[in-house]
């Protein structure tokens, strides 16, 4: 009974993504597909969001940064004409060091708003986007030479609102080619981004043990505590949160690799709201969250994404309310995640102050 | 950052923002722009968006923070409006009926959710954020699902959820910004909305001068000294979110007024954003607020986001003021975030 109610969050998750197959009568072949596709594109950019969990930065909501420094590599390797799997190399190397600044910024930031990390995470979110509009949209092609009219909106400055990226499309999920036949459908198996999701997780777990996680682990547990043990905590925030920013932007170039169009000025808005809510659909909190939470939010919320659409046509007759549906669980599910961790947290000081 | 004594009294944000604002009438007048319709539009927003911002002032004062959750005060107001067009209430009446239901639903909402902030403390503004976000694409499942019926405002096709956005044309289109309205110089004054802002705000000064007021404001500054008072400061903090929910209410019931439509769906959802951005502008902090940030906030920003796009588009292409209102809105909230706890 106790694990049931532990684990109460995944369960009433999974019983919600099994009424909607039940019910939108979804084929096992189908949602195989599907699930395949999105998991893979999906999970780097929620494994990015552990490293500062663990460190008590809480849920980056500054991911969204990280997931621009992606696009402006994606930009730049469409622009020189980089195709396949080298122009994907290209862009995720140039991607890194733009990632590394970006995060030394925000690191920077959520020092100077501390305690307020998450919040300070989605308006620098927000700021980051005007930024990245001002970027592209009024600099390239006027104040930066810019010569690839295909890519310029007609007045001949700023780039236009899609960018097609079919050089790179499946560049890393083709690079090993597999086909899984599945009752009569050529299943696409992309390998290769599995192995790269499989090696991050490794990582990810191998840097838990290392010495900075286990100081990121103090922090996690008691900043104040950490800082008198010599740990330099405010370095090592900013640490955390540039690792934090650097997968985001290799996870948002995953993501671009398979989708094969880029969105220049919406890709990346919503990245952070749908990673944070994935993660938490697994149980994971504010505080708290493994590799494993991560790979079963990623299944979890991601069959509720392709599900809900379909459920609410063949219940209601509309697809639309299952598309705002989806939504509301995304914010609600972080809705209470932020809440239970606040609640928790109030309580104990308060026994704390009592005693 | 070492600023002299009269600048830092002004806010060396504040100062940069009515640079901009002077910049960009410069700019009007070289370029022989109509000044007076500019004055007009940036009067008519002031009007427009002052209640909005006048609703974070209760719960910055309550110790509640920017209240980011004000868009459950907002859809309070929503369901007034729509159900107020739903009887097809028309003219003065339909706006009172509209902000009447509006006001009571805001009150349970404000304690709910003040009840909600109470167990959350240390992270009001994220839960505020959040919660938000989730009434508000909550709400986006119920106006479709609503059984609203009058085909003024239900889809044409299928007859059933409602549409995006309602016009209030012949309804209550600018009610209050037509009632006393009169022009000088050009300038067109929409009293009425004018006059009810004034009197809002009056109301606001007045209540922070009474009994309930007073406590309200001494227990943000002096939990300690208000505890041994006898003030409980869950109490008056639950009383300043319904104060900031009644307030949003009532504001968005005037801001589609005089907008002439009624938003739904996800209009709502970051309306909360530039309302806050105002009252910082205004020289506001996290922690205090003042009714002059308020006034002077709504001035600024509001007549900067009028002022911008006609100005802009004579000098670049493309419309360069929502990403100019992006970078100044969210910079200044953030600019605020990083200045708690060192005034």
């Amino acid at each position: 009974m106790r694990a049931l109610l532990r684990h109460s969050v995944p369960l009433l998750f999974g019983a919600l993504c099994v009424f909607g197959v039940v019910v939108a009568e979804i084929s096992p072949s189908f949602l195989l597909g599907e699930m395949m596709v999105r998991v893979g594109r999906n999970s780097l950019l929620i494994l990015s969001l552990l490293i500062p969990i663990l460190a008590g930065l809480g849920l980056n909501f500054g991911i969204v940064i990280g997931a621009m420094a992606g696009q402006i590599a994606a930009v730049l390797v469409v622009h020189w004409g980089v195709p396949g799997i080298g122009g994907f190399g290209l862009a995720w190397l140039l991607a890194t060091p733009i990632a590394i600044l970006f995060g030394i910024a925000t690191g920077l930031l959520f020092n100077k708003a501390k305690g307020r990390e998450m919040v300070s995470g989605l308006i620098a979110g927000y700021f980051a986007n005007g930024l990245y509009q001002l970027l592209f949209l009024f600099a390239v092609g006027s104040i930066i030479p810019f010569h690839t009219e295909s890519m310029l909106l007609p007045q001949g400055y700023g780039i236009r609102n899609t960018v097609d990226l079919s050089s790179i499309q499946y560049a890393v999920d083709d690079l090993v080619a597999l086909r899984l036949p599945v009752q009569g459908i050529n299943l696409r198996v992309p390998v290769v981004t599995y192995g790269v999701i499989a090696a991050v997780c490794f990582l990810t777990l191998f840097f838990f043990r290392t010495r900075l996680g286990q100081q990121l682990r103090a922090m996690g547990q008691d900043d104040h505590v950490a800082a008198i043990a010599g740990i330099p905590v405010e370095r090592n925030r900013v640490l955390a949160t540039v690792l934090s920013t650097v997968l985001a932007s290799w996870g948002q170039l995953l993501f671009l690799q398979n989708i094969g169009t880029l969105n220049t000025y919406n890709s990346h808005e919503q990245v952070g709201m749908f990673a944070i809510a994935a993660l938490l659909v697994s149980g994971a909190t504010v505080s708290r969250a493994t590799v494993g939470q991560a790979l079963l939010g990623a299944i979890l919320f991601h069959t509720l994404f392709v599900v809900s659409p379909l459920a609410g046509k063949a219940l209601a007759g509309d697809a639309q309310i299952g598309e705002y549906f989806r939504v509301f669980v995304a914010y609600a599910v972080i809705t209470v995640a932020l809440v239970l961790h606040a609640w928790q947290s109030w309580a104990s000081a308060r026994e704390a102050a009592r005693s | 950052m070492r600023v002299p004594g009269a600048l830092r009294e002004a806010g060396l944000p504040r100062l940069l923002i009515a640079g901009f604002l002077a910049l960009l009438l410069g700019v009007a007048v070289a370029t022989r722009m109509d000044l007076r319709s500019l004055i007009s539009d940036s009067i008519t927003r002031v009007g427009r968006n002052g209640i909005l911002v006048l609703a974070l002032l209760p719960a910055v004062q309550g110790g509640l923070g920017l209240n980011f959750g004000l868009p459950l005060g907002i859809v309070c107001g929503l369901i007034g409006c729509v159900v107020s067009l739903n009887a097809g209430i028309h003219g003065p009446a339909g706006l009172l009926a509209a902000s009447g239901i509006g006001l009571a639903l805001s009150i349970p909402a404000g304690i709910g959710y003040g009840w909600l902030l109470n167990r959350t403390r240390g992270q009001e503004m994220m839960v505020g954020t959040y919660l938000g976000f989730a009434v508000v694409s909550m709400m986006s499942v119920f106006w479709l699902l609503a059984p609203f019926r009058n085909p003024t405002l239900v889809w044409a096709i299928g007859g059933r959820g409602l549409r995006t956005t309602l016009s209030l044309g012949g309804v209550f289109d600018k009610v209050l910004d037509r009632w006393l309205s009169f022009t000088v110089g050009g300038i067109t004054i929409p009293s009425g909305t004018l006059i009810l802002f004034a009197a809002l705000t009056f109301l606001v000064w007045l209540f922070f001068r009474t009994r309930m007021g007073i406590t309200i404001a001494a227990a943000r500054s002096h939990p300690r000294f208000a505890r041994a008072a006898g003030i409980s400061d869950e109490r008056t903090r639950i009383q300043a979110s319904v104060l900031s929910t009644a307030l949003g209410a009532v504001g968005i019931v005037v801001f589609s007024q005089s907008y002439g439509f009624v938003q739904l769906y996800t209009a709502p959802l970051l309306m909360a954003f530039p309302a806050i951005a105002c009252i910082l502008i205004g020289g506001a902090t996290v922690t205090r607020a003042t009714i002059g940030n308020v006034l002077v906030g709504t001035v600024l920003f509001q007549s900067i986001l009028t002022v911008a796009l006609p100005v802009t588009s004579q000098v670049i292409q493309g419309d360069i003021s929502e990403t100019a209102r992006l970078i100044i809105q969210n910079g200044m909230i953030l600019y605020a975030l990083t200045r708690i706890g060192r005034t």
